[in-house]
């Protein structure tokens, strides 16, 4: 009676994890810093960053699968690893295979079987896309196909709160749009989605909010748009005239970069620098202009200190401030 | 960012429903039926689990003893220690590590499953696997090797060979849990097959030099055999007490190290 309730709310968005002042190390390596976030229904919230920078670690103790050193961690009021929250949650965590001898069938069904009130069968299949393949042997599957079983599992509960650690590895382009229009589904549904990834297209097109990891500590966060205004320059791109280029020559040019067939040049001052070099090479071809996207700005807001400092440009690391 | 209070949190908790009874029982029975069929399905397990004690016996034990029922005898107890240690190691020991080291029991820790259910449902599958082996061998032994067994020898014998499974699935739960999923199946082969032999699985123990006679009172093996070997008064003497408490205290230091290697995971 109570989800009939939940379910009409399901529009506006509630909290249901908040983690504060959370640190984590392992032997003399620190793996989260103070990491403060909260997690809410009907949203995704993409965590990015490189290998190494505590995605997997922040997500295990979500879990409750690893120790915290300090902070706190409160999940549906309770704390993380408890049945209570177990029975709420889904998890797609990396796994490198699955029991082989298994069919993708009894591998719902056994993953089923741990809920109060497990997803419908059918529903399961449908949405992992697994409708053709459910008599296969774990064996048989692809790298693709194991992330649709692996995804297939995580919402056999029907979770309230769902991790995805690298969803879509191995997936091919139409398994991913399937496994993306899945993950809007349940997040309409009310579903609060943890998404880690690897792709910045994936973060780009669902999250919701982005929290941008590095070395542990939340450096950067915000909407896509947010993220993306973080890198206020511009880029020009043309194809490599056969002629050598004065880039100094250039006004407000920050960088160039001329790799191959193409070379890029990026700007703070879009028309200024326009003008200067078409004035001086009016014969470049395949100009284009484009606005920093969610790559360049993660990029950008992930190069160290030292890179910055060399190209001379200052970048706005709030996370780190505070 | 502090927009949203809180306390709404609270009333998505309140839909936490216990598991009926029913559907506890139903984990551990698909769970059970689900690890039976996973183990018989794959035939590099299944096979060598039930052949190599048979084919053992066969040839150890009937062929090549021409007719010393005594020595075919005295070996169906020491195969079927033989036999039940087999399953126990390698579905708790090699196949766990294998499945830990590929991350799916990560998977299974974060689902509501009971951490039980998996290591129940190992204990029955290797149970049942056991049974068949210690059946296989009986059969063996009394039509082909003469071996005199009544209806009561041959249920004590398969309930203590049974049971007496259990510390095995300890050291290989403690195995499966401290193991890399590569070297796993062949660490556990060299355990497996030196311990049976120095506890005088294959050559009776009264036929190995003195220092190894008593050097086999640290092996768990040891002691499980001797207890079968007392169903036909073919043991060496020590009392049954004494080779329970061995066994169960070589269960309770597996355990042990089980746990630790758990709770070492965790940090």
């Amino acid at each position: 009676m109570q989800q009939v309730n939940s379910v009409k709310h399901s529009d506006a968005s509630q909290v249901v994890a908040s983690i504060q002042g959370l640190n984590k190390s392992f032997s003399n390596k620190q793996a989260l810093c103070d990491v403060e976030l909260q997690i809410k229904s009907n949203q995704v919230l993409a965590i990015l960053g490189s290998n190494g920078a505590g995605k997997t670690t922040l997500i295990n103790t979500l879990l409750g699968r690893l120790k915290i050193d300090s902070g706190e961690i409160s999940i549906f009021s309770s704390q993380p690893g408890s049945l209570a929250v177990k029975q709420q949650t889904g998890a797609m965590l990396q796994v490198a295979s699955l029991p082989e001898t298994l069919k993708i069938r009894e591998h719902i069904q056994l993953f089923q079987s741990y809920y109060p009130n497990p997803m419908d069968y059918q529903k399961v299949i449908a949405y992992a896309g697994l409708e053709s393949l459910q008599e296969r042997f774990s064996k048989k599957l692809s790298g693709g196909e194991k992330q649709r079983l692996l995804f297939a599992l995580s919402i056999c509960g029907n979770p309230k709160l769902l991790f995805l650690d690298e969803p879509s590895v191995g997936m091919d382009l139409s398994a991913r749009q399937s496994l993306w229009k899945a993950i809007r589904d349940l997040k309409n549904q009310g579903t609060a989605i943890v998404l880690t990834t690897h792709y910045l297209e994936e973060a780009d097109s669902l999250a919701d909010e982005i929290v941008l990891l590095k070395q542990g500590a939340i450096i950067q966060r915000g909407t896509n748009e947010q993220i993306k205004a973080c890198v206020s320059s511009t880029t020009i791109r043309f194809t490599t005239p056969s002629y050598p280029i004065d880039f100094n020559s250039v006004a407000y040019l920050i960088s160039h970069d001329v790799s191959g067939k193409y070379t890029a040049i990026q700007t703070n001052e879009l028309n200024q620098t326009l003008i200067s070099l078409l004035t001086k090479y009016p014969e470049l071809e395949d100009l284009s202009v484009s606005r920093a996207g969610l790559e360049e700005a993660f990029l950008e807001l992930n190069k160290d200190q030292l890179a910055q400092s060399k190209t001379g440009k200052s970048v706005i690391n709030k996370g780190e401030a505070a | 960012m502090n927009y949203t209070s809180i306390e709404c949190a609270s009333s998505t908790s309140e839909q936490f429903v216990p598991m009926s009874p029913a559907k506890t029982l139903k984990v551990y029975w698909l769970e059970t039926k689900f690890e039976w069929l996973k183990t018989i399905r794959n035939p590099a397990f299944a096979l060598p689990a039930i052949l190599f004690p048979v084919i053992f016996y066969l040839f150890f034990g009937v062929l090549m003893n021409h007719g010393n029922v005594q020595a075919a005898s005295y070996l169906l107890s020491t195969y079927g220690t033989f036999g039940v240690m087999g399953p126990a190691l390698f579905s708790f020991g090699a196949a766990l590590a294998v499945e830990r080291g590929k991350g799916w029991l990560d998977i299974k820790e974060a689902s509501p499953m009971p951490a039980s259910a998996q290591i129940i449902s190992r204990l029955i599958v290797s149970m049942i696997f056991s049974l068949l082996i210690i059946i296989s061998l009986g059969i063996i032994g009394v039509f082909f090797g003469g071996v005199e067994l009544s209806v009561f020898q041959g249920a004590l014998l398969s309930v203590i060979l049974v049971f007496g499974g259990l510390p095995f699935c300890l050291l290989g739960l403690a195995l499966g849990m401290m193991l890399k999923a590569e070297s796993a199946p062949a660490i556990v082969n060299v355990i497996y097959l030196p311990m049976a032999f120095l506890s005088g699985l294959w050559i009776p123990i009264t036929m190995l030099p003195n220092f190894l006679q008593t050097f086999a009172n640290f092996l768990p093996p040891y002691h499980l055999s001797q207890l079968a070997l007392k169903v036909m008064q073919q043991d060496v003497g020590d009392s049954v007490f004494t080779h329970l408490l061995a066994l169960t205290l070589f269960a309770v230091i597996f355990f042990v190290f089980a746990l630790v290697a758990h709770k070492r995971k965790q940090n």
